[in-house]
């Protein structure tokens, strides 16, 4: 292993985490983000169940690259990440009960969760397992910081609480608004426009195709795109 | 009654992209503008009522050999396989239709609130004429939801707001306020 090689690997595992953070940056997998970002410890469970499908699926997916052929791969690719999505179900309903029915609904959804897809079309079919690993491990833990961060400023605000555990002050003056819906869209707004001041760059204007959550799959790059131009 | 309840539950109350946090993504990405809204919209509502149909058969097969546990598989592969279908057989049969929900279809198979429902559906134990009304119902309320937020995202860009906050976090926080208003129906079924 030469030196630039592990420096490469190195780059793979943390540019997920701050530099391209899927969430803040990406603007990825927003669904699970909103959703059960009300308490620090399901934010912190649906990232690790996350990081968790993401590394299996990309190192499988990495492995069959030249097995899958290229017309059928998104099937292919979605049927290879449900699989593990029911083996995630399986494990939590096991071992984690409380976490598993507080996620509900958004743990079979994690199969759909534009991130995963997104990182097996862009980098595990195209690149080596062991990258294709890091990569994956890389997001999974820029996702699971990010929804831990938003979780935990909506637990403290909303409920007073932190991991379940009574603040003094805020525990008596909570703001019932940021565990609601509305809080969700609210404080990720505040977020994604505090690392933009951080990062100092000018915040994604449109979500374009470039931004798009769905340029991994979509078959018309650019359609949507050119249509909003002509306006 | 019951199954008005149904429908005015998915459409107002638990809008499934402003109080169950589904389709985000889309409702992002496609509310710009009204038109674009519209076509979206109506191929969600489209897909949603025919996965469920397929969905529902399926699931009673499973249930037989008791291998439910493989529904989020086999729910994902038919919703894909017929999004391509429908996709194939529109080009073909009805192109002015194609034309018009052509764009948005391929978007759909990832949008999250398809495979909702059909989850939704199987969890709640619903029966077939449920279940389409709960599907019918959910895309009523993500099409009404784009409508309106489209309307409001216009006004945003003429407005000044920030140089940090424009453009996506803008849009989060408008999207916060009107969540907000659609709380208010939260009392409308017990």
């Amino acid at each position: 292993m030469s030196d630039k090689a592990k420096k490469g690997s190195l780059y793979e595992l943390t540019k997920g985490i701050i530099k391209e953070n899927p969430v803040l940056v990406g603007l990825l997998g927003m669904c699970p983000t909103l959703a059960v970002t009300n308490q620090a410890i399901n934010g912190l469970g649906m990232g690790i169940a996350t990081t968790f499908v993401l590394v299996c699926s990309n190192i499988v997916i990495s492995l069959l690259k030249k097995v899958i052929p290229s017309t059928v791969r998104l099937p292919s690719f979605i049927v290879i990440i449900a699989g593990f999505v029911t083996l995630i179900e399986f494990l939590m309903k096991g071992y984690l009960p409380a976490i598993y029915s507080a996620l509900g609904i958004f743990l079979p959804l994690i199969t759909v969760n534009c991130i995963i897809l997104g990182r097996a079309e862009a980098f595990a079919s195209k690149n080596s397992v062991l990258a294709s690993a890091l990569d994956g491990l890389g997001m999974g833990i820029g996702f699971t910081l990010a929804l831990f961060v938003m979780a935990s400023i909506r637990e403290v605000l909303g409920s007073g609480t932190f991991m379940g555990l009574k603040i003094p002050v805020l525990c008596d003056n909570s703001m019932l608004m940021f565990i609601m819906p509305a809080g969700g869209f609210f404080v990720l707004g505040v977020i994604i426009a505090v690392v933009n001041k951080i990062a100092n760059k000018k915040p994604p204007q449109t979500l374009g195709c470039a931004g798009c959550p769905h340029a991994a799959t979509c078959q018309n790059m650019g359609a949507c795109e050119g249509e909003e131009k002509a306006e | 009654m019951e199954y008005i309840l149904i429908l005015v539950g998915t459409v107002l109350v638990n809008n499934i992209v402003l109080s169950q946090f589904m389709g985000i993504c889309a409702f992002l990405g496609v509310s710009k503008q009204m038109k674009n809204s519209l076509g979206m919209g109506a191929a969600v509502i489209f897909v949603m009522v025919c996965a469920t149909l397929c969905t529902y058969p399926i699931y009673i097969l499973l249930d037989k050999f008791e291998i439910t546990y493989l529904k989020t598989v086999a729910f994902i592969l038919v919703i894909a396989l017929f999004v391509q279908m429908v996709e194939m057989i529109l080009k073909k049969v009805m192109p002015p239709l194609y034309k018009a929900l052509g764009i948005y279809l391929p978007l759909i198979t990832t949008n999250c609130a398809v495979l909702g429902v059909t989850i939704t559906n199987v969890d709640e134990s619903y029966n077939l004429a449920q279940s389409v009304i709960n599907a019918l119902g959910t895309g009523l309320g993500f099409t009404l939801a784009l409508l309106l937020f489209s309307g409001v995202r216009s006004k945003i860009d003429d407005s000044k707001i920030p140089e940090t906050f424009r453009g996506v976090p803008a849009t989060l926080i408008a999207a916060s306020i009107v969540s907000l208003s659609f709380m208010g129906f939260s009392g409308l079924i017990g």
